[in-house]
């Protein structure tokens, strides 16, 4: 993009490269924009403001050819407040304190059973159609919030920073998909439905059921938190187990 | 609000430091979730500032993961080469992970009181 440019923009897109402005109005700006789009497709699953933005922002990256790290300069000032909103679904989990303590052994099999189910299916299909040991081991703890997953994925030899990118996939696509999947599997149940986004999809298909639902945004975020414990657990025992 | 803020962040940080300190796997922010909640039952819930805070923040839960999100692009090569493999098993097992939980939690989880 830059040899395109006449000299004196050359100089003031250099210096936007510098500073963390450009990255965080680019994404606030896409945001908005984004929002617009899902209001105009009338909120539905596919028109998730997340997945949007993150497409047009990439593209954005690729097409001017800005590195990422200058990017992140500036978005990381909305990455930063991650951590802040990850504690703060501890208020609408204490709304719904009273359901889950009374389904706390329904929620541990339900979310161990999913974990399990999604972690090996990944590594067995990978395995069988030829990817490489760390692809295989990096797949294995991708339905996990990103922090506890890059994590996992170095205990056990894989790669971190594929491990984040496979988390953000796996987010993107259990946002779109959790909707057409309850439908199919006609799971009606608002806890049912969170806990299941939480498990397979972790934060990402959370905030996409807390545009649905309170109680489901609360069990999406129990199984954040939970999932993130039960896979950092039976993770080594897979790997061993089926010789990955 | 700004008081409101300053809790989620005391939480965080005394999250992170339990964590740093105990070498646990489980990240800060996760911990201080913990704690915060701990405290939620202690104390028999939170204060309507917290309470609209935390919900008005929870709204833009999805801005939030945006940046992360764009990272997809530093690892597009290694994507590329392992292409078929990546677009199989993320799908599959996704689709796995949420109908198996979602249907054993409807099937146990009690009747709403």
């Amino acid at each position: 993009m830059h040899k395109l440019l006449p000299l004196p923009f050359f100089h003031v897109w250099a210096y936007l490269q510098t500073q963390p402005l450009l990255g965080l109005t680019a994404t606030l700006c896409t945001w908005e924009l984004a929002c617009l789009i899902d209001a105009r497709a009338g909120h539905r699953a596919i028109s998730n403001p997340t997945v949007i933005s993150i497409v047009i922002l990439a593209a954005a990256l690729l097409i001017t050819q800005t590195p990422y790290a200058a990017y992140f300069n500036g978005a990381q000032y909305v990455h930063f407040l991650l951590g802040p909103a990850t504690v703060a679904l501890a208020i609408p989990m204490y709304a719904n304190f009273e359901t889950i303590k009374r389904n706390f052994f329904a929620i541990i099999i339900s979310l161990s059973a999913g974990s399990v189910a999604a972690a090996t299916s990944a590594m067995l299909i990978a395995r069988a159609l030829g990817a490489s040991h760390q692809v295989i081991i990096s797949l294995g703890p991708k339905s996990v919030t990103t922090p506890i997953a890059m994590g996992i994925a170095q205990n056990l030899g894989g790669q971190p920073p594929l491990t984040a990118v496979f988390v953000m996939i796996t987010g993107i696509f259990g946002t779109l998909i959790c909707t057409t999947i309850f439908r199919l599997a006609r799971i009606k149940d608002w806890r049912a439905q969170g806990l299941a986004a939480g498990t397979a999809a972790h934060g990402l298909a959370t905030s996409q059921m807390l545009r649905l639902n309170e109680t489901a945004g609360a069990f999406g975020g129990l199984a954040i938190g939970l999932n993130g414990i039960v896979t950092s657990l039976a993770l080594p025992i897979l790997v061993r187990l089926f010789g990955f | 609000m700004v008081r409101a803020f300053t809790i989620l962040l005391l939480c965080q940080l005394a999250g992170t430091v339990v964590q740093q300190a105990l070498g646990l796997p489980i990240p800060g922010p996760v911990m201080g979730l913990v704690l915060l909640l701990a405290l939620l039952v202690w104390r028999g819930g939170p204060g309507q500032i917290l309470h609209e805070t935390a919900n008005g923040f929870l709204k833009y839960l999805g801005l939030l993961f945006v940046p992360a999100g764009v990272g997809v692009v530093t690892e597009l090569q290694e994507l590329r080469a392992n292409a078929i493999a990546i677009a199989i098993a993320i799908p599959v097992s996704t689709i796995l992970g949420l109908a198996v939980t979602g249907a054993l939690m409807q099937k146990l989880a009690k009747p709403n009181a």
